[in-house]
């Protein structure tokens, strides 16, 4: 029977020769994910199951980096939660501010997931490991506790829709853009409860830190998981990382999608999604003139060297408008080294720019850049929900980091090209 | 198990933002979280909610982030159950992980109007609207997650399971 690589990678874990979408399932998970705001929860859920210990010390990790460091004295006690656990339970993964990273960048950069894995987290956003060709999916603080037990977690199997995207990126067109106008397309429940598979020849040639992107705004979408079938990048990305054996899974040719969508990339120009939802994306060349107050770039979205490095390129010998305030927030502590040597950081506080630690922080109107009523944000994070960065009252717009940073330098939404 | 309560209606895609801003995740204390329940989407919700409410929704509820504040933010404000046309895949585990009823009912979700009276069977999946005279039913939910609802939550059932596994 011909399956997608999700059903590939779900049998697998099933120990099935094949399944089905809708199909319940109970899967064996390769790595289970909490921080500081799910897995508090999750630990106090774990502890009323009465097991001594997890499932396996090496396959449970916590991060905590959403808000550390500690925003305020409640966030203190959230992540000591944390901190105390992971030592009681000897966590072989537990990730120390200073030594951290945003959760979706560091995993794969540290090599502990990697293809063909079955991940669970306690944040939306895991399912960003699924452009390494995991099936990876976000989960809430109960699943967590109950996956930190057993080692596993039932799942329904889901139909899968496929995504071709043909032809040239154009300049200052990667995987941001493409997800934004996926989601543009098909709306923000029009992959709900399914798995949104990312082929053709421009994901072909789309870097690693692009496919990152992609699959981390699956959940926009609402699917369960993204996925990018693994090729030489994946590989390449991998060697000398992975930190356990991975397996390469493909779709099969004649596999069954629940619908295919078909892009041509060549003519697209940078996304913005506009308030107050990731689906309504515009051409930032019809933006219009839209003022803004600050500008952030980093997140579990866009935080990743290649983001740095693009937005450096605009913003090299210039500086950030006067009434704007630019946030830039390396997603990991090894991404802040290498964008230090690069001269990156230097381009950034030059310009005038906030470089912070990695932390979640402004993403979600934590601390580090909280919004006030009236105020607009351009974003290189994932949602612009009402009041997702700060007042109810305030605006955020979604986009790259080179539209993020063109904007910080013009103090309105333009497209790079409008600055140098 | 009979629900009944004053309906507050809400619209499409009210993401998980919305219903606990995640200025307030700096705690799990179900009453401090019911303190700012919806408060983005309605500021009023928090204060004028009372024990039995149900909110009725549109398409995508609970959408966005994986935090189970927002079913428990719902439930320790006394909201006794949500109806909706549909519901984001998180938001739809997590409310029958942590106990909180959840209907997927698409006519009710449209028929209801704000202030309307409820009464809901909730193991037959009936909503009665008092206040217009009229019956919806409810997506029947998957026996499988029945057989969690049954055994008193997620954590109850892994508990049986891990005592017959040894």
């Amino acid at each position: 029977m011909s399956l997608t690589i999700t059903e590939k990678i779900l049998a697998a874990a099933a120990g099935k020769k094949s399944v089905r979408p809708g199909e319940l399932v109970n899967v064996k998970v390769d790595l289970v994910l909490g921080n500081d705001i799910t897995a508090p929860m999750a630990i106090q859920e774990f502890e009323k199951i009465g097991v001594p210990e997890v499932f396996d010390r090496d396959r449970v990790v916590l991060i905590p980096d959403h808000f550390v460091p500690n925003k305020d004295i409640k966030s203190a006690e959230q992540a000591k939660i944390l901190r105390d656990f992971a030592r009681r339970q000897k966590l072989t993964h537990y990730f120390e501010v200073g030594r951290m990273g945003i959760e979706h960048c560091l995993l794969p950069e540290e090599g502990l997931v990697g293809p063909g894995d079955v991940v669970v987290g306690a944040d939306s956003h895991t399912c960003t490991y699924g452009a390494l060709g995991a099936f990876s999916t976000g989960v809430g603080s109960t699943d967590l506790a109950a996956a930190m037990a057993l080692g596993e977690i039932w799942l329904k199997v889901p139909a899968s829709l496929k995504f071709i995207y043909y032809g040239e990126l154009p300049p200052w067109v990667g995987g941001k853009d493409l997800i934004l106008y996926t989601i543009g397309d098909i709306g923000v429940d029009g992959a709900a409860y399914q798995a949104m598979e990312f082929t053709g020849p421009a994901i072909a040639k789309l870097s690693m830190d692009g496919r990152f992107t992609m699959a981390n705004m699956a959940v926009e979408a609402g699917a369960k998981n993204g996925i990018v079938p693994p090729d030489e990048i994946t590989r390449e990305y991998v060697q000398g990382r992975a930190k356990r054996p991975y397996q390469f899974y493909a779709s099969d040719p004649d596999a069954e999608y629940a619908k295919v969508y078909e892009y041509d990339v060549s003519e697209m120009e940078p996304a913005v999604a506009f308030p107050h939802l990731p689906e309504n994306v515009r051409p930032v060349s019809t933006a219009g003139h839209v003022k803004i107050d600050q500008a952030v770039i980093g997140s579990c979205t866009n935080g990743r060297l290649e983001d740095l490095r693009l937005a450096a390129r605009v913003l090299a010998d210039k500086k950030v408008h006067p009434d704007v305030r630019l946030i830039v927030i390396p997603g990991t502590q090894k991404i802040y080294l290498q964008a230090l040597q690069e001269g990156l950081i230097k381009i950034f506080v030059e310009a005038g720019a906030a470089v912070s630690t990695p932390t979640c922080g402004p993403c979600l109107g934590g601390y580090m850049g909280v919004l006030a009523a009236g105020e607009r944000c351009v974003a290189t994070t994932n949602r612009n929900f009402v009041g997702r960065m700060g007042h109810r009252e305030s605006e955020v717009y979604l986009s790259n980091p080179a539209v993020a940073a063109a904007s910080a330098i013009a103090g309105w939404i333009v497209s790079p090209k409008e600055v140098l | 198990m009979q629900l009944q309560g004053k309906a507050w209606k809400f619209g499409d895609d009210i993401d998980t933002d919305a219903i606990i801003p995640a200025r307030y995740l700096n705690t799990t204390d179900p009453e401090e979280l019911a303190g700012h329940c919806m408060e983005d989407a309605d500021p009023e919700f928090p204060r004028k909610v009372r024990p039995g409410d149900i909110i009725v929704a549109g398409k995508n509820f609970g959408s966005g982030s994986s935090r189970e504040h927002a079913p428990l933010a719902i439930k320790a404000a006394g909201v006794s159950c949500v109806i909706a046309r549909s519901y984001a895949r998180i938001f739809y585990r997590n409310a029958f992980n942590i106990g909180l009823p959840i209907f997927e009912a698409p006519e009710a979700a449209e028929r209801i109007q704000p202030g309307d009276m409820l009464a809901v069977d909730a193991a037959k999946g009936i909503i009665i609207n008092l206040s217009r005279g009229e019956e919806y039913r409810a997506t029947p939910i998957p026996p499988f997650m029945q057989e969690i609802i049954s055994a008193g939550g997620l954590i109850n059932y892994v508990k049986k399971q891990k005592k017959s596994t040894g």
